[in-house]
């Protein structure tokens, strides 16, 4: 599948209806999605045929993508129920069976839950800002043990220093794929300006 | 606390719990990825669970040496593992017996705040 295409697939995906702001929901946009599961696949190979998590998968455009990219199965982790609702809908519409959703609160996931399970992590964690600092390490610290051979996460590049001395802590290797604009659009009412650039690391994490 | 966790050998496709209802659907046979799972599971509880909803069927009670090259067996574990899928029911945590709904397919493990 090119990329083109699976971007315009994405684009079918259901976002949230009523976003939450405690849960910093945020949709992640095709375009994103799309680049990021297309790198994952195609430089890497780290989805087909292989055993996916997406952590805080919201509506599951990361997951979606990853199953048409024929994922062996994708799992969707997320703690709230209206949109595990919208995923569940999306995975019947996209006619998917590769696909599946638990229900959980990743922050409170004990570390050996899901302990080397899965092969590859994907996920757009929240940033953690707000009331929810620190959740995206939290994230990334699950994401870890859970993943056998790499973990890529969408993280504030204003963070990337704080992140890259984490990971040498925690002897992982952190790379750096791309540098992404995130356009997180007006969606909150005490957002002032129509839409926000933030500058946010695509990264890539794997054992030394 | 103890560790209230969904088993990868259940995931949320069967489990060794009550299921009112179960569905059974086609879902493409990938071999590698089939005997790649195989390891992460604990084979007795993966047996039990199937028998439990009814779709033990021909699965073997021990797993056999050599799988891997194994289509027949494969399939078996294919279609336990990700063919039979629990809708509505409930998984149980061994240590501590705490259940969990699972509705539309979709467990539920938050754990109430008076036990987290």
């Amino acid at each position: 599948m090119k990329l083109k295409e699976l971007e315009s697939c994405l684009q079918q995906v259901d976002t949230f209806e009523e976003p939450k702001i405690l849960l910093e929901q945020y949709p992640t946009s095709p375009h994103i999605a799309a680049c990021m599961l297309y790198t994952i696949h195609n430089t890497f190979d780290d989805v087909e045929g292989k055993l996916v998590a997406d952590l805080g998968c919201g509506c599951g455009v990361l997951s979606i993508g990853a199953a048409m990219l024929d994922a062996g199965l994708c799992v969707g982790f997320d703690i709230d129920d209206n949109a595990l609702e919208i995923f569940k809908r999306n995975t019947e519409e996209f006619e998917l069976t590769n696909i599946d959703l638990i229900q959980s609160d990743i922050s409170s996931l004990s570390s050996d839950a899901y302990a080397k399970k899965f092969d590859t992590v994907i996920m757009n964690p929240p940033f953690g800002t707000k009331h929810n600092q620190g959740m995206d390490m939290q994230f990334l610290k699950t994401a870890l043990t859970m993943a056998t051979t790499a973990v890529y996460s969408l993280h504030k590049t204003s963070t990337r220093d704080h992140i890259q001395k984490k990971a040498s802590d925690w002897g992982v290797n952190m790379k750096v794929i791309a540098e992404l604009r995130y356009d997180l659009p007006a969606s909150y009412k005490f957002h002032k300006k129509k839409s926000v650039d933030i500058k946010v690391d695509f990264l890539r994490f794997s054992r030394t | 606390m103890c560790i209230c966790i969904l088993y990868l050998n259940v995931l949320s496709r069967i489990s060794g719990s009550q299921a009112t209802e179960v569905k059974v659907s086609e879902v493409e046979f990938n071999p590698n990825f089939v005997s790649r799972m195989i390891p992460k599971l604990e084979w007795s509880a993966l047996v039990q669970a199937a028998d439990g909803l009814g779709h033990l069927q021909d699965l073997p009670t021990e797993l056999i040496a050599d799988y891997e090259a194994n289509e027949d067996f494969l399939r078996k574990v294919h279609r336990v593992l990700l063919e039979v899928e629990v809708l509505e029911g409930c998984l149980q945590c061994p240590e501590s017996g705490r259940e969990f709904p699972i509705t539309r397919g979709v467990p539920n493990m938050l754990l109430n705040e008076e036990e987290a």
